[in-house]
């Protein structure tokens, strides 16, 4: 039996704040560039969101040492990583494992199929989620590999070697 | 003559892209707006959206079919008027109906256009389906998935239209057009504003012990232990206390899917001429799978060849499937 993600955090140590400050710290300005540009490319999905483009949402891979902030805004966008204890007060979370948040994104998995399975959980406002995965949904082509290709080779050497490291 | 059409499901453009690249022979869609069953946030198409879709489609040679198939209340038929008037000036090649209003105009105001009797009518009985054809020029009538296929097969016989069954997907069994439940606990009706359990009277707690309930409108409608598989909030589909019985129920149907897989040659054979599959609110992965499995498992079919069915039941509510009331009436 494999050790759960919270039990893996624990022992190696991820979960300490320290660690997900300094995470938080090198991972924010890629998700800026990231979520930027996606915006520009993707105009028309925030139509789908309607009054939720200013709802927060907390984005939680549990195996991560942080959670993810997005507030949808178009004319203030935010994505920002957190340290879950001090993660602001969200209108929904959507907690899963990473790679299983990512394919959600990209719709190379379905949502309610994952919600069935119970791999992917939420709580908070239904309707904003619902929205959020309605308005990714619609957007034609993988938000990970074009952030991927926005660093380049070493970018899509990652997006390859984490979809090997999580069987599916 | 049976042609095992495909009948496939569209919540936006891409899904519908999707279906047609996947091999859908015809997709399914609707407004952003309570003229479909399927009146969910953030889903469906603006009519600039069903413009671009409608002419992608018909490159592909597939058709497309507009879902206005709810009942419009007193005094805003003007909605489903305009809904249909606009499916006309884009080109839609059908029109999925209920209410008979609805019916009725466009069989006089849009004669050309033909017109396809939804799930939400519950005809399922020949003199009802003649009714139908006779008095609007029904082309074809979707069956409620509460009959067998020896029944199917003999209301063939007995209407002078096309059939089309649900293979896959949501397996309700209410009456469909006259299911109150959401309205009896929202206030808002899936008959009439087109949704069925609206997410925003939805929530989801997480509990201590890794199980979670679902609730509607404050209601608690079933609580999954950790190691159980969920299914939709619907009332329908919920499990409850009652005081004849120690434990929680499904008092109406459990969390499951209708898979009709296996049955597609019998379908085929008693005279079902298209094969729908449920799912709008679904994502572009599950459109995807769903019909690229039924495409191989027709064109199998077809080609005199035994089908092989991708498995599916990742995809399915509760991760469970049945072939329901297609093989027996007491499936349950």
């Amino acid at each position: 039996m494999s050790a759960s993600p919270d039990t893996l955090n624990r022992a190696t140590g991820l979960h300490l704040p320290g660690f997900a400050r300094l995470s938080c710290l090198i991972a924010q300005p890629v998700l800026t560039r990231v979520v930027q540009r996606i915006a520009k490319r993707h105009p028309s999905m925030f139509a789908r969101l309607g009054s939720h483009r200013t709802t927060d949402f907390l984005i939680d891979p549990v195996e991560l040492p942080f959670a993810l902030h997005l507030r949808p805004d178009p004319q203030a966008l935010v994505l920002r990583a957190v340290p879950r204890h001090a993660a602001p007060r969200a209108g929904a979370t959507i907690r899963g494992k990473f790679l299983l948040l990512l394919e959600l994104i990209d719709s190379e998995e379905d949502g309610d199929a994952a919600f069935f399975s119970r791999d992917l959980e939420v709580t908070g406002d239904t309707e904003a989620v619902v929205r959020l995965r309605n308005a990714l949904d619609d957007v034609d082509g993988s938000i990970a590999e074009e952030t991927a290709e926005m660093f380049g080779p070493a970018g899509r050497a990652i997006l390859a070697r984490l979809r090997r490291a999580y069987p599916t | 003559m049976s042609l095992a059409e495909l009948i496939c499901p569209a919540g936006t453009p891409a899904a519908l892209r999707t279906a047609v690249d996947a091999g859908a022979d015809a997709v399914y869609c609707g407004f952003q707006d309570a003229t479909n069953a399927r009146n969910f946030p953030g889903l469906n198409f603006t009519p600039d959206e069903l413009a671009s879709s409608v002419a992608y489609a018909h490159e592909q040679g597939t058709k497309v079919l507009l879902a206005l198939n709810t009942y419009p209340p007193a005094g805003k038929f003007d909605l489903w008027r305009q809904a249909a008037d606009t499916g006309a000036r884009l080109g839609v090649d059908a029109f999925i109906v209920a209410d008979m209003g609805v019916a009725d105009y466009i069989a006089r105001i849009h004669p050309g256009i033909r017109l396809h009797l939804s799930v939400q009518a519950a005809a399922s009985s020949p003199e009802a389906i003649r009714y139908y054809c006779e008095n609007f020029g029904v082309k074809r009538v979707v069956l409620p998935r509460i009959l067998t296929i020896p029944e199917i097969r003999q209301i063939r016989k007995e209407i002078p239209c096309e059939i089309e069954t649900f293979i896959f997907g949501n397996h309700g069994l209410m009456i469909e057009g006259r299911c109150s439940l959401t309205n009896y606990l929202t206030g808002q009706s899936t008959n009439m504003d087109g949704v069925c359990s609206p997410a925003s009277d939805v929530e989801y707690k997480r509990h201590e012990d890794g199980s979670m309930s679902s609730q509607l409108a404050g209601f608690t409608i079933d609580c999954f232990r950790s190691d159980e598989k969920a299914g939709y909030p619907t009332i329908c589909k919920g499990r409850y206390r009652t005081a004849h019985r120690d434990d929680a129920y499904y008092a109406f149907e459990e969390p499951i899917s209708l898979n009709l897989s296996r049955l597609l040659p019998e379908l085929i054979d008693a005279g079902v001429h298209a094969f729908k599959i449920e799912g709008r609110q679904r994502s572009k992965s599950y459109v995807r799978g769903v019909v690229s499995a039924f495409r191989q498992a027709v064109d199998d079919i077809r080609a005199g060849r035994q089908a092989n069915i991708a498995d599916l039941v990742a995809l399915t509510e509760g991760q469970k499937q049945t072939q329901g009331a297609f093989e027996t009436k007491k499936w349950r």
